[in-house]
């Protein structure tokens, strides 16, 4: 099962290799990493979706804790959370389908944050499905390239355990 | 005052307690070693290769519980340190190792003897530190000591450039507090509670005990929880001396190499009790089929032990040794009358396995049984001796036929397996020790893996003594092909091996030998009569192997024995 682990680690010199190299060195999968600093610039964040059974989940969060430079693990898929991904997505589209990926663009809640006379390249923000939607729906427009953040996630306030 | 980097550094270590450095100079520690000459409270051992250093340390850590402290420079001398830090993490030892590293302003230039030795070792050490400010200098060598020792404990390595053991600063001694890193000491309370029902609930409990006991100085909790509850005791490779192999409780190892009664009893069991260990595959096999009746207990500080190879009813993160008082205080009220009643069968039917397959080995009056050679410094030594071993057959023996009876007396370089290990390792035990006697048990392959140590004994006056098991092959791979890969022995064959006693003649070591089972004693007893290091050939019967053998992947009872080895031997090339 696919799992958002959010990781405080100590914003040192090495620790994104420390935690990259726990992962590889145990052939744990990594779907996305992506890492910030938080409200105290020594402190850092690392969102982490990664897959596996519970086993395997539970080595991970375990391995994460065990690394001297992590404060706190904790696996968001087990609580209430919000997640989001920005795609920046370049797209060419035939001057016939322009005002469609506009129109597309603006369902999504997009933007165009730069316009070329044959491009435009669009900002969505959103989770992963409309992430893909969007993607899907662009396709047949012509994208010429994308770049996609990876997931970053944060706790609902109230949080509890789901079940 | 200012002081150098060079200066703090010393002055840090010895504030940690610090008597020797195992090291090694070089360009970029120049520094340091400068500052050492005029030391006289830290004694620098010097090696002759870094690994040898390196296991140096980790024997001295070992054998004492004190971490071990090493001392290279950059580059090479760095990278030589690997196999040693991999050693030591592998089987939970604390060694702070400092290298050399290029000035910060090189670093990344690819300049002369630079190797990214933070990035090299980062899988292998329990943590590892760039120092690029001598103001950082003394707080990161207080974090490195209390992050190797404390925990699980494990190697860490600090990464000294060399304009920073230069530079000037003054001396402070901080306070630390490392607030992602806080061990938990104490065992859940009603996990603990769970566990002493558990054992008061079963028939047929085994103890399996690790390196954990020894690390954390547990053996004495752990023989009143045995002998409380008539639990018998068996134990993997490291956990050997955490509990008295001469108790009539112990069951030796267990595992692919351990006794037919312990795998039995554990196959068996309806509760294991694990306590500082962490299912190696070498101990569980095939781990479908192991222990399939068993409830699980496991203790162990380390949290991602747990779980990780064989699920677990009971799990209790802790220090072995707290988490044990523990226990035996709420044991107390468990035990109820019918208790001996119960174990008394579990017990005998130990017994039975016992006495079915005792751990022998076939007497030959013309050609000597490794086996036998291991028998007799036990009895030689009466148990009083500290053993080191390298890998392989010697390493198997060593841990069967001799019987450990207190912790830090056996050391041998169990989850990595690293063959030259034993002789720098007894090194650094009779540093610790100088007045006991320390035996490298070794075989003709794994000595010459840092043979070049014995150089290091005989210049700092260590009288070890190393017993090779001199078979002429590389014994225990041999094995392996000659069980499961049809006697084809590719490239196990030494063919040419040094005359041992020669080269011990040329360190300026003494060398003996000893060609015949009659030999064995007489040579042992005057080898541990010289106060000088010693090498003793002993030219074993080369077609010997370790049984009991659990082939890999089977499960701990499926065992093979001596006497169902039917193969004709034409096969093998004689090789005396």
């Amino acid at each position: 099962m696919r799992h958002t682990i959010s990781v405080l680690v100590e914003n040192k010199f090495g620790v994104l290799s420390r935690v990259s190299g726990l992962f590889s060195g145990r052939g744990y999968n990594v779907e996305s990493l992506s890492v910030g600093e938080t409200i105290d610039p020594q402190i850092s964040i690392m969102t982490i979706v990664t897959t596996g059974d519970d086993q395997i989940i539970e080595q991970i969060t375990k391995q994460l804790n065990k690394l001297i430079d992590v404060i706190k693990v904790t696996d968001m898929t087990e609580m209430d959370h919000v997640e989001r991904e920005m795609v920046l997505l370049k797209v060419a589209p035939r001057q016939a389908d322009k005002a469609e990926v506009l129109n597309l663009t603006e369902i999504f809640r997009g933007r165009i944050v730069d316009s070329s006379p044959k491009t435009y390249t669009i900002e969505i923000t959103g989770n992963e499905k409309k992430i893909e939607a969007f993607i899907e729906l662009m396709k047949p427009m012509g994208i010429k390239e994308f770049v996609r953040t990876g997931k970053v996630a944060i706790a609902r306030e109230g949080v509890r355990k789901k079940g | 005052m200012k002081m150098s980097g060079a200066e703090i550094l010393i002055e840090s270590l010895k504030r940690e307690g610090t008597k020797y450095i195992f090291g090694y100079p070089g360009g970029v520690v120049l520094n340091i070693f400068d500052t050492l000459y005029d030391d006289k409270e830290i004694k620098l051992i010097l090696g002759r290769h870094e690994q040898g250093a390196v296991h140096a340390a980790d024997g001295y850590a070992r054998a004492t519980g004190r971490p071990g402290v090493v001392l290279v420079t950059s580059g090479p001398g760095a990278t030589n340190t690997v196999t040693g830090i991999a050693t030591a993490a592998m089987d939970s030892i604390p060694l702070v190792v400092m290298s050399g590293q290029v000035p910060t302003m090189l670093i990344g230039n690819d300049a002369f003897q630079e190797a990214d030795i933070v990035g090299i070792t980062r899988p292998c050490t329990k943590y590892n530190f760039l120092v690029k400010d001598v103001k950082d200098l003394s707080r990161t060598i207080r974090e490195a000591f209390h992050i190797a020792t404390t925990g699980r404990p494990g190697p860490v390595l600090i990464d000294l450039p060399k304009d920073v053991t230069a530079s000037k600063t003054d001396f402070v001694w901080p306070e630390i507090d490392v607030r992602s890193y806080k061990p938990t000491y104490e065992g859940n309370k009603w996990m603990i509670k769970q566990a002493a029902h558990h054992i008061a609930k079963a028939k047929k409990p085994v103890i399996i005990a690790g390196g954990g006991v020894i690390l954390s100085g547990a053996s004495k909790e752990l023989r009143e929880l045995a002998e409380h509850t008539d639990t018998p005791v068996t134990m993997t490779l490291m956990g050997l001396g955490g509990f008295p192999g001469t108790h009539t409780l112990s069951l030796g190892m267990l595992g692919m190499h351990g006794t037919y009664y312990a795998n039995k009893a554990v196959q068996d069991s309806d509760l294991l009790i694990a306590i500082g260990m962490r299912f190696d595959d070498r101990v569980t096999g095939k781990v479908d089929a192991f222990a399939p009746h068993a409830k699980i207990i496991h203790i162990d500080i380390d949290p991602t032990s747990i779980r990780k190879n064989v699920r677990v009813d009971t799990p209790i993160v802790g220090d072995v040794k707290n988490v044990l008082a523990v226990l035996n205080k709420v044991m107390k009220e468990e035990i109820n009358e019918q208790w001996n009643e119960v174990r008394k069968a579990w017990l005998k039917q130990i017994s039975v396995w016992r006495e079915e397959r005792p751990m022998t080995y076939t007497w030959s009056d013309e050609v000597i049984k490794p086996q036998y050679v291991v028998e007799k410094i036990y009895e030689t030594t009466k148990g009083d001796a500290i053993i080191t071993t390298e890998v392989g057959q010697n390493q198997m023996w060593a841990a069967q036929f001799y019987k450990y009876d207190k912790p830090r007396t056996f050391l041998s370089s169990g989850g990595l397996g690293t063959m030259g290990y034993g002789l720098p390792a007894a090194i650094g035990a009779q540093l610790a020790f100088p007045n006991k006697l320390v035996i490298d048990v070794a075989g003709d392959g794994s000595i010459q893996m840092n043979i070049q140590e014995l150089a290091t004994a005989v210049i700092n006056k260590l009288p070890v003594k190393v017993a090779i098991l001199n078979n002429r092959y590389l014994g225990m791979v041999r094995q392996w092909q000659e069980l499961f890969f049809n006697e084809r022995y590719s490239h196990t064959n030494l063919d040419v091996v040094p005359d041992f006693v020669e080269v011990a003649h040329a360190y300026g070591a003494v060398g003996l030998r000893a060609t015949k089972p009659s030999e064995v004693e007489p040579v042992l007893k005057e080898a541990f009569r010289i106060k000088r290091p010693v090498f003793i050939d002993f030219v074993i019967d080369w077609k010997e192997k370790v049984y009991p053998m659990v082939p890999a992947g089977a499960p701990i009872d499926h065992m093979l024995f001596e006497e169902q080895e039917k193969k004709p031997e034409k096969k093998l090339k004689a090789v005396r």
